[in-house]
C-alpha cells in the first residue's frame, strides 16, 4: 500500500483491501467513464409462480443464496440500536463456518458490538459502512483485518451502483412483508418508518432475503421494497427492541448552550433572508438539529411564512409543523419517533426518500442541493472550515458519515457546534480525518459566536447590521484555547497503518484514518 | 490533630465531565509520582503533568504520590482540585497557588448597576463556570451555600476562588453567595481579594450580620491592599428577616441591593410555596419597601419551574409591579425571558422620552425646573425615566440615536 496526496493535501492509500483507489481530486471535479454495474437477467419461471418465496430459516436461505467465504454481506440500519437481525445473521454465518466476509451495513450501532468476536475469529474481514462506538474503538486500534471504508448514505449508494461494491447478498430487516417479499417499515410491532436505505441492496444485491416478524397477506403495501427483487422471505420472531428502534418521543435537549446555538441558527437564517415563503431545510433528530425547529417555527408563524419541504430525519416536531400547515411536505430518509412513523404512514405528504432521491452524486441531480438550509453537528473544523465528523481529536473513529457529506451541498450549510467539549476545542489547527471540505460549508455556529466562511460574502453582507455575534473562526479559536490551556497536541499515531479510508460522495478518497499508537 | 497521611478532592465517576479527581499521598523520600488517566490524554496529557509538577514545586511537595483521574477538566479546575487536596494534607501552608486574572475580571461595578437577572452556579460544578456568562445574565452568583454539600465546602472555595480570577463571565457582575454566619466570614478570605463584584449574605436576620461581614471584608482590603469597591446584597430568608428588612437594607452604604429568598421564608412560616404567591405577598411587599426607603434596589426570589417560561414570565411581570427590579435564575433559559420581562412596555418608553428631552432642555436652558407640559416633574421621576431608556435600549425597542428622530 503506498500512500499518494490528493487534492485537499491529504494522504489516502491507492490501494484498499486488494482494489485500486482514485484519490480525491477536487468537489465536482471527478467524472467518471464507466458504466453502471448490473446483474444478470433473472426468469421468473424460475420463482414460485404462486409467490410464495418464504424459506424454513435464515441458514437454508443463505445456504439457497449461495454463500461462500470471501462475499460481501450487506444490512440497513433502520432498526438502529434495536437490531438483532445482523447480530443473529452473523450467529448464523459463523455456524456455518464461512470466513472473510465483507460486512457492509448502512451504518452500524453500538448494538453490534457483538460482531467484534467475529471480527476477530475471521469470519468478518473488514466492515465497510460505519464503524461507530466499540467497532470504531476496535478498527482504531488496528485490530481489523481489512482496512474499513466509510461512505455517506448517498456514497454508498453511488458505490452499488457504480459497481464499487457487489454485494452478493443482501439480508433486509422489514417490520412488515408479504410472501413474495414486499415489505415495508411502517407497520408491526418493529415499525422504524421508510426502508430507503435498503434500496440499493434490493436492486443490485445477486440474492436479497427478506426478514422479517410481521408476515401479512398480499399484497404488502406500501411497498417500500418491491417483492420482485427478493429471493426468499425469512418469518422470525422479532426484530429487535422496539424501544430501541425508535424512541417514543424525541426530546428536545436541555442543554442551555445547545438551545442558544439553536436560537442563534434561527435568528441568523432570519436575518439573512433564508427564511422566506417557500423555503426547504433539512432537520435532524439530535442536538442541535433537532432544537432549531421550534426556533424557527416561531420565526415561521410570526412572519406567516411555509415551508415548501423539509428534509428529515422526521420526528414529532417536523410532524407537527407539517400538520399545523407550515411545511408543505417531508421528505423523509428516517424516520426517528412514533409520531414520524405514524405520519408516514398516514399522511400522503410525509413521503419516503431513499439514497437514490436525495443523496447519489451519479445521478442526474438529488435534493440535496435544492435545500436552502442543512444544520449538521461535526466533531472538528479547522480555519478553511474543513470538517470531521467521523473520528474524535484523539484519533478514535467514533461515528459514521451518515447523510453528512450529502447535506453539504445545501445553499447554506451550518455546522452547529459546541466551541470545545468538556476540555477538548473544536476548532483545531488541522482536522483529524478530514470528512467535508471546507469550500461546501457555509456557517459555524457555536455558543461563543458565529464564523461565516469569507468565501459566502453574500451571506457576510445579508447580517452586516445583525445584533448576532458573528465572528472570525480565528478569534472564536484562540478564546477557546485561552480557555483550555493552549492547542491541543495530536493523538499519536501510526501514519503508515491506514485502518480505514473516507471516501468523498464521488468514489475517490478523501482521507485515511491511521491506527492509534 | 491527627496529621493526614493521605487527601483527596473532586470528583470521581463514569458520569463525571469537566472535572477530576486529585489524591495526593505524601511521604518522606522517593520524590514525586504522578499517575495520571484522563480523558484528554492526548491532546492536554503534557499540560496536566506541566501543571502537577509546577503545583508541587510551588507548595515545596518533595515526595508524593499523586494519583489524578481526569474527565476534561479545564486547568483552573484541575489547579483547584489539587490545593483542595493539598490543604486538607498541609492546613496549616497559607501560600496560595493563583491562576492569573482574565482580563475581563479587572472590571469594577457600581451600586446602581442593573440587575435584573442573577444566573446562580453551583459553586462546585465548575463544568457550568465558562459558558455562563454568554447566556447575558447582569450577572453570576457563584454560591458557596445552599448548592453546596457540606462535605465539598471547602473544596468549592477553591474553584470559586480559581474561577473568579480565570473564568471570563463576559460583562457579568461577579456575584458570590457565602454561607450563613460564621462559615461565611471564612468564605471571605477566598473571594475578596479576587475582584468579586457583590458578596450576597443569606439568611440575613439583623444589621449585625451585615456590619461583621462588612468588617471582616475591610480587614481583607487592608491586608491585601486592595481598593475596589465590594457591595452587599442581604438576603432576606426568613419571618424575622422580614421584620428587620429595613434595619438590614440600610446597616451599611456598601448594600446595593435587598433580595428575597422564598424557599427558606414559606419554610419558616410553614406553608407551601404556591405558583400565585399569596402566602408571600407581605414579605414581598415589605422588603421592596424596606429597600426603596433605604435607596437600594429590590430583586425578587427565583421562579424554581425551569420548564415553565410563561409562567416564569408572568412571575417577572407580577414582580415588576410590586416594584421589584430584578429575578434570580436558576437556569440559563431563563435570563433571556426575565430581561423581557423586566423590559418597559411601549407606553412607558414614550413617556420616558418625553420626560428625557424635557429634563435636557432645561438643563441646556439652565432652568432648574423639569416641566412636561403643565406639570412638573421631580428629580427621581426623571430618574426612572432614564433608567427606561436604559432598559429599552438594552432589549433592542429603542434606537440609540433616538433623540435625533
Amino acid at each position: 500500500m503506498k500512500l499518494i496526496k490528493n487534492a485537499a493535501s491529504r494522504f489516502v492509500p491507492d490501494v484498499v483491501n486488494g482494489e485500486k483507489q482514485i484519490p480525491f481530486k477536487g468537489v465536482g471535479k471527478f467524472k467518471p467513464e464507466n458504466k453502471f454495474a448490473s446483474h444478470k437477467i433473472y426468469s421468473c419461471a424460475d420463482y414460485p409462480s404462486d409467490g410464495n418465496k418464504v424459506e424454513t430459516n435464515l441458514k437454508t436461505a443463505l445456504k439457497k443464496a449461495g454463500l461462500k467465504d470471501g462475499m460481501t454481506i450487506s444490512t440497513h440500519h433502520h432498526l438502529r440500536n434495536g437490531d438483532i437481525v445482523t447480530n443473529y445473521l452473523f450467529d448464523v454465518i459463523h455456524s456455518m463456518g464461512v470466513k472473510n466476509i465483507r460486512w457492509f451495513p448502512s451504518a452500524s450501532f453500538p448494538c453490534h458490538e457483538h460482531l467484534i468476536k467475529y471480527l476477530e475469529d475471521g469470519t468478518i474481514h473488514h466492515i465497510e459502512g460505519s464503524m461507530n462506538g466499540p467497532l470504531g474503538k476496535f478498527t482504531s486500534e488496528g485490530k481489523m483485518k481489512g482496512v474499513g471504508v466509510l461512505r455517506s448514505h448517498g456514497g454508498r449508494y453511488q458505490s452499488v451502483q457504480d459497481g464499487e461494491v457487489h454485494i452478493d447478498i443482501a439480508v433486509i430487516a422489514a417490520p412488515a412483508s408479504d410472501q413474495f417479499g414486499n415489505a415495508n417499515g411502517v407497520q408491526g410491532k418493529s415499525a422504524c418508518g421508510g426502508l430507503g436505505f435498503a434500496l440499493a441492496d434490493a436492486e443490485y444485491a445477486d440474492k436479497v432475503i427478506v426478514v422479517t416478524d410481521n408476515l401479512v397477506p398480499f399484497p404488502c403495501v406500501p411497498w417500500q421494497i418491491q417483492g420482485n427483487n427478493v429471493d426468499y422471505v425469512i418469518e422470525v420472531e422479532s426484530l429487535g427492541d422496539p424501544a430501541k428502534i425508535v424512541s417514543g418521543t424525541t426530546e428536545i435537549t436541555k442543554s442551555p448552550d445547545r438551545l442558544l446555538v439553536a436560537e442563534y441558527i434561527a435568528k441568523f437564517l432570519d436575518e439573512a433572508g433564508i427564511i422566506k415563503d417557500g423555503f426547504s431545510f433539512q432537520a435532524g433528530a439530535g442536538g442541535t438539529s433537532l432544537a432549531f425547529i421550534p426556533f424557527i417555527k416561531e420565526i415561521m408563524k410570526r412572519k406567516g411564512v411555509k415551508a415548501s419541504f423539509a428534509r428529515g430525519g422526521s420526528s414529532k416536531y417536523l410532524v407537527e409543523m407539517l400538520e399545523e400547515g407550515l411545511i408543505n411536505y417531508i421528505l423523509d430518509g428516517q424516520t426517528f419517533d412514533l409520531d414520524g412513523v405514524r405520519s408516514m404512514k398516514d399522511n400522503p405528504k410525509h413521503v419516503m426518500t431513499s439514497p437514490f432521491t436525495s443523496y447519489n452524486y451519479h445521478g442526474k441531480g438529488n435534493f440535496a442541493s435544492i435545500v436552502d438550509a442543512a444544520i449538521l453537528g461535526a466533531t472538528e473544523v479547522d480555519l478553511y472550515f474543513n470538517a470531521n465528523v467521523v473520528s474524535h481529536s484523539d484519533g478514535y473513529l467514533l461515528h459514521g458519515i451518515g447523510g453528512w457529506q450529502n447535506c453539504l451541498f445545501s445553499k447554506c450549510t451550518i455546522l452547529a457546534v459546541p466551541s470545545f467539549r468538556d476540555r477538548i476545542p473544536v476548532i483545531v489547527d488541522d482536522v483529524t480525518t478530514l470528512c467535508g471540505p471546507g469550500e461546501l460549508i457555509d456557517v459555524i455556529v457555536t455558543e461563543r459566536g458565529i464564523a461565516i466562511n469569507p468565501r459566502r460574502t453574500d451571506l457576510l453582507d445579508a447580517v452586516k447590521k445583525s445584533s448576532l455575534p458573528i465572528r472570525p473562526l480565528k478569534e472564536i479559536q484562540k478564546e477557546v484555547y485561552e480557555i483550555c490551556g493552549g492547542a491541543p497536541t495530536k493523538p499519536n499515531v501510526d501514519k503508515n497503518k491506514v485502518v480505514a479510508v473516507v471516501k468523498w460522495v464521488d468514489g475517490t478518497v478523501l482521507d485515511s484514518v491511521y491506527k492509534i499508537m | 490533630m491527627a496529621v493526614l497521611k493521605k487527601a483527596s478532592a473532586g470528583k470521581r465517576g463514569d458520569k463525571i465531565r469537566s472535572d477530576c479527581f486529585v489524591e495526593i499521598e505524601s511521604a518522606n523520600k522517593g520524590g514525586v509520582k504522578t499517575s495520571v488517566v484522563s480523558k484528554v490524554d492526548s491532546m492536554y496529557g503534557q499540560s496536566i503533568n506541566d501543571l502537577l509538577i509546577a503545583m508541587c514545586d510551588f507548595f515545596e511537595l518533595k515526595h508524593a504520590s499523586i494519583i489524578v483521574e481526569d474527565y476534561g477538566a479545564l486547568p483552573f479546575t484541575l489547579a483547584a482540585r489539587f490545593e483542595a487536596a493539598y490543604k486538607k494534607l498541609k492546613p496549616e501552608d497559607t501560600k496560595e497557588f493563583l491562576p492569573s486574572f482574565h482580563k475581563n475580571n479587572h472590571k469594577g461595578t457600581s451600586r446602581d448597576r442593573l440587575r435584573r437577572s442573577r444566573l446562580y452556579l453551583p459553586g462546585n460544578e465548575s463544568k457550568f463556570f465558562p459558558n455562563a456568562g454568554l447566556h447575558k445574565p447582569d450577572a453570576v452568583i457563584l454560591d458557596l451555600e445552599d448548592s453546596v454539600a457540606p462535605s465539598e465546602k471547602e473544596s468549592a472555595r477553591y474553584l470559586v476562588r480559581n474561577a473568579l480570577r480565570a473564568v471570563n463571565f463576559y460583562n457579568a457582575e461577579r456575584m458570590v453567595r457565602i454561607n450563613q454566619m460564621p462559615m461565611g466570614l471564612d468564605d471571605l478570605k477566598f473571594v475578596i481579594p479576587h475582584n468579586v463584584n457583590v458578596v450576597l449574605i443569606p439568611k440575613c436576620e439583623s444589621a449585625m450580620t451585615i456590619k461583621d461581614v462588612e468588617e471582616e471584608i475591610n480587614i481583607i482590603k487592608a491586608e491585601h491592599n486592595i481598593s475596589n469597591e465590594i457591595y452587599l446584597m442581604p438576603i432576606i430568608e426568613s419571618a424575622l428577616g422580614v421584620v428587620k428588612s429595613y434595619e438590614i437594607a440600610s446597616a451599611s452604604d456598601k448594600i446595593c441591593a435587598l433580595t428575597i429568598g422564598l424557599e427558606d421564608y414559606t419554610a419558616d412560616l410553614g406553608v407551601e410555596r404556591t405558583l400565585e404567591g399569596k402566602e408571600s405577598i407581605y414579605a414581598r411587599s415589605t422588603v421592596v419597601n424596606a429597600a426603596k426607603a433605604a435607596g437600594v434596589q429590590a430583586i425578587d426570589s427565583v421562579f424554581s419551574d425551569v420548564n415553565d417560561m410563561e409562567g416564569l414570565r408572568a412571575s417577572v411581570m407580577e414582580a415588576k409591579s410590586l416594584g421589584f427590579e430584578g429575578k434570580g435564575c436558576i437556569h440559563p433559559r431563563q435570563v433571556q425571558v426575565v430581561h423581557e420581562a423586566f423590559a418597559p412596555t411601549e407606553k412607558e418608553i414614550e413617556k420616558a422620552k418625553k420626560i428625557v428631552l424635557a429634563f435636557e432642555e432645561a438643563e441646556r436652558k439652565g432652568i432648574g425646573v423639569v416641566s412636561l407640559g403643565s406639570k412638573m416633574i421631580d428629580a427621581p421621576v426623571v430618574k426612572r425615566a432614564q433608567h427606561t431608556i436604559e432598559l429599552a435600549s438594552l432589549n433592542k425597542l429603542l434606537d440609540k440615536n433616538w433623540k435625533r428622530e
